[in-house]
């Protein structure tokens, strides 16, 4: 079985390629990268006017399975990423029960091996059970292809617990994966803490609860010598403490999200729960400096925090709203619009999707090299589309970005050489 | 001008002019509570619904009266927390009270933006008795009334408000309606009941009262709740009483003829001293005679105004 992309403008930036290309793909791998190659037996796909980037990665999301399957499945989940030209995820450990077993992370791998349309990487539990006491069994869980750790959502406030899931996480060669918040500082905090949140009269979260979070994962991490991946910075201030940090030599990574380089607590306005995430909607200034580290390498990785949410959860009163948004299939549009306003050039903007996320969880993924696995997204750049609720594959349909106008989308996806998505 | 709103969520979307309709329309019923039958059959064939997802004696009170007196059939729902427990939504609660076809619902609940869900949601007009920490805007338009009737107008007034800022619904919709109609505001309380931005909302703060009360026109003094002291915002209510707190020492300081105002329910010797509260300078009864001619006008308003005439 052979597929072979004709003439599609090839990016991949860990091989600093941006040329007008052809791909040979061979037995679910990249056998040929090269002009003008001529394979008579190949199934064609012409990529005229399209981008060929790697699959790409999105190292942070929520599939709710098991046990939240009405928010979302691995099935629905991966088919929303299929959609955003996303061949592979990584997912949080909060689903129910949580992964901190070899048992859940088994039946994440292999669920998605069989009926999935992208790959699947869990994350698993820092904590047992998540309950920020002891550590998880993390030896065990990286062996059976668990890619970091994390308590997402349920930040370990115990220093000493963090500190020691640092060693021994490294032991093992895995990140710490954190979703820093000072849960006092938080207290019942709903939206951003600032002048909309007085006017609206809802409760703030103030970014000193992230930053105060933030700066103390970077000192455990320099202390420790482990490694750590800053989930979904929403803040000037823990942008900054990243740079620092990097400076310095610690071995720290952050990515962030979509909606935070795209939107101010502005949108929260009129009580729109589907503006409602944590860490939440940040001011301009911050959103300015997400988007500066973006442009200075400060941030390593764009990722969704893809967390699906049942209507009846986000059709409530704010304040009992349930966090987070879906963004599988708006991250691809929304970074081009990054590119599209001066903000980072085209061949950053893939990496940061592809060979950069791929290397925080160390990943064989994400290169378009001779040899690697033939996961692809093929992607029309100047595709004017809207953002429409029943065209979505996920689930579940909270997100504030419901009929924007959209450019750029995948208009094929390719996992292994093999189609599971067109547009 | 005539104004009828189909519901009254908040000061902010209004304008003075209706502010000021809305207070001349207060002005035309309030002489209704000073007759001796103390009922026109202007609502007459209307029911209002008062749902209250929160304890208030005083508004809910207040809202039922001006219902009543306005020949409205007024019905009270005191849905406590109870009916949250029992798993129902806010949504299907409104939507089960709206099927029994009421004219108005009149709501208070603790999250901020309820009553503007609700207005999505429902087909009848809402009017905000208090939504969380967001707006009370009935109570600000009867502080604005009573301030008109001692004052005679609002316009190049100071008014000083000290407090529990943060957690006040009062002092947002108030700092709107004071600012709308042209008076300067003074807000004055311990940062840690200082919200951020306050002063985008249109006024000026202070960390100090005596600076906030110093030459204002009217004070007004918010409720300092018995449950915040000794956490982390207030040490005690005896070293607020001490700093915030409105004495006659502290009263001296704003002009001979200022007028002491207080949403209530009052807590005597903390925000403010018994010899003030009932001293000659306070009009806090006629906050609360007030707010019944305010209430009064809203519902009729929102009911259609004048237009209720043209079909009698």
């Amino acid at each position: 079985m052979k597929v072979l992309i004709k003439n599609g403008r090839v990016i991949d930036p860990a091989n600093n390629i941006d040329a007008v290309q052809d791909i040979l793909i061979e037995d679910g791998r990249i056998s040929q990268l090269t002009a003008g190659i001529d394979a008579k037996d190949a199934e064609v796909i012409d990529a005229s006017g399209f981008l060929v980037t790697p699959g790409l990665i999105d190292i942070h999301t929520h599939l709710r399975d098991p046990g939240l399957e009405y928010k979302e499945d691995i099935i629905s989940g991966t088919r929303a990423a299929a959609a955003g030209g996303v061949t592979s995820l990584a997912c949080m450990p909060n689903t129910s029960p949580v992964n901190d077993t070899l048992a859940v992370t088994k039946y994440i791998i292999d669920k998605a091996r069989e009926e999935g349309s992208a790959n699947v990487f869990p994350i698993a539990c820092i904590s047992k059970g998540m309950q920020g006491e002891t550590l998880a069994e993390m030896g065990e869980l990286k062996a059976a292809g668990c890619v970091g750790f994390s308590d997402d959502g349920r930040p370990v406030t115990s220093g000493e617990l963090m500190r020691r899931a640092f060693e021994y996480a490294d032991t093992f060669d895995a990140p710490i994966i954190s979703h820093a918040e000072d849960l006092s500082l938080v207290g019942d905090g709903v939206m951003n803490d600032g002048p909309v949140a007085t006017e609206l009269g809802l409760k703030g979260i103030p970014w000193v609860a992230e930053d105060a979070a933030t700066a103390r994962e970077i000192m455990l991490a320099e202390f420790t010598g482990g490694r750590l991946h800053m989930c979904h910075v929403s803040t000037k201030g823990s942008i900054d403490l990243v740079r620092q940090a990097k400076a310095r030599g610690v071995r720290v990574t952050c990515e962030v999200a979509p909606h935070h380089f795209t939107l101010t607590d502005e949108a929260v306005r009129g009580y729109n729960t589907n503006a409602k995430m944590n860490p939440p909607l940040r001011s301009q200034a911050d959103v300015d400096a997400v988007r500066a580290g973006l442009a200075d390498g400060t941030v390593d990785a764009i990722a969704t925090d893809h967390a699906p949410h049942h209507y009846d959860e986000k059709n409530v009163e704010f304040a009992i709203a349930m966090n987070g948004i879906i963004g599988l299939e708006s991250m691809l549009p929304l970074t081009l619009k990054l590119v599209d306003s001066g903000v980072i050039d085209l061949n950053r903007a893939i990496s940061l999707m592809t060979n950069q996320p791929a290397k925080i969880i160390d990943i064989e993924r994400g290169t378009l090299s001779v040899g690697a696995i033939a996961d692809i997204a093929v992607i029309d750049p100047q595709l004017e589309w809207i953002y429409a609720a029943e065209d979505l594959h996920s689930k579940s349909k909270n997100t504030p970005f419901i009929d924007w106008k959209m450019r750029g989308a995948a208009v094929k996806t390719l996992l292994a050489g093999k189609v599971v998505y067109t547009r | 001008m005539s104004f009828n709103p189909k519901h009254i969520l908040g000061i902010k979307d209004l304008t003075a002019g209706e502010i000021n309709f809305i207070l001349d329309t207060a002005d035309s019923f309030k002489e209704i509570n000073t007759r001796n039958i103390k009922k026109v059959p202007t609502l007459r064939g209307r029911t209002v619904v008062n749902l209250f997802f929160e304890a208030s004696t005083r508004t809910r009170t207040s809202f039922e009266i001006a219902g009543k007196r306005l020949s409205a059939d007024t019905v009270n729902i005191s849905a406590s927390s109870s009916s949250v427990v029992k798993g129902e939504t806010l949504e299907d609660t409104a939507q089960n009270i709206e099927a029994m076809h009421p004219d108005i619902i009149v709501m208070r609940h603790s999250a901020s933006g309820a009553c503007d869900y609700l207005a999505e949601r429902l087909s009848c007009s809402v009017i905000n008795a208090g939504d969380g920490t967001h707006e009370h805007p009935s109570q600000a338009l009867l502080d604005a009334f009573t301030i008109r009737q001692h004052k005679g107008k609002i316009s190049g007034l100071t008014v000083a408000i000290a407090g529990d800022v943060a957690h006040s619904r009062v002092v947002r919709s108030n700092i709107y309606c004071l600012n709308k109609l042209g008076a300067k505001v003074k807000i004055a309380g311990p940062r840690t009941m200082l919200p951020p931005g306050l002063e985008k909302l249109g006024c000026e703060v202070y960390t100090n009262l005596e600076d906030a009360i110093t030459d204002a026109d009217c004070i007004m003094m918010l409720r300092i709740q018995r449950e915040r002291q000794g956490k982390t915002l207030l040490p005690s209510l005896r070293e607020y009483s001490r700093f915030f707190g409105l004495n006659d020492a502290k009263l001296a300081l704003a002009k001979p003829d200022a007028i002491v105002m207080h949403p209530g329910p009052m807590n005597r010797g903390v925000e403010i001293s018994s010899s003030v509260a009932d001293g000659k300078q306070n009009v806090i009864l006629d906050q609360v005679e007030n707010g019944v001619a305010v209430r009064m006008a809203l519902l009729y308003l929102v009911a259609g105004g004048e237009k209720l005439q043209e079909n009698c």
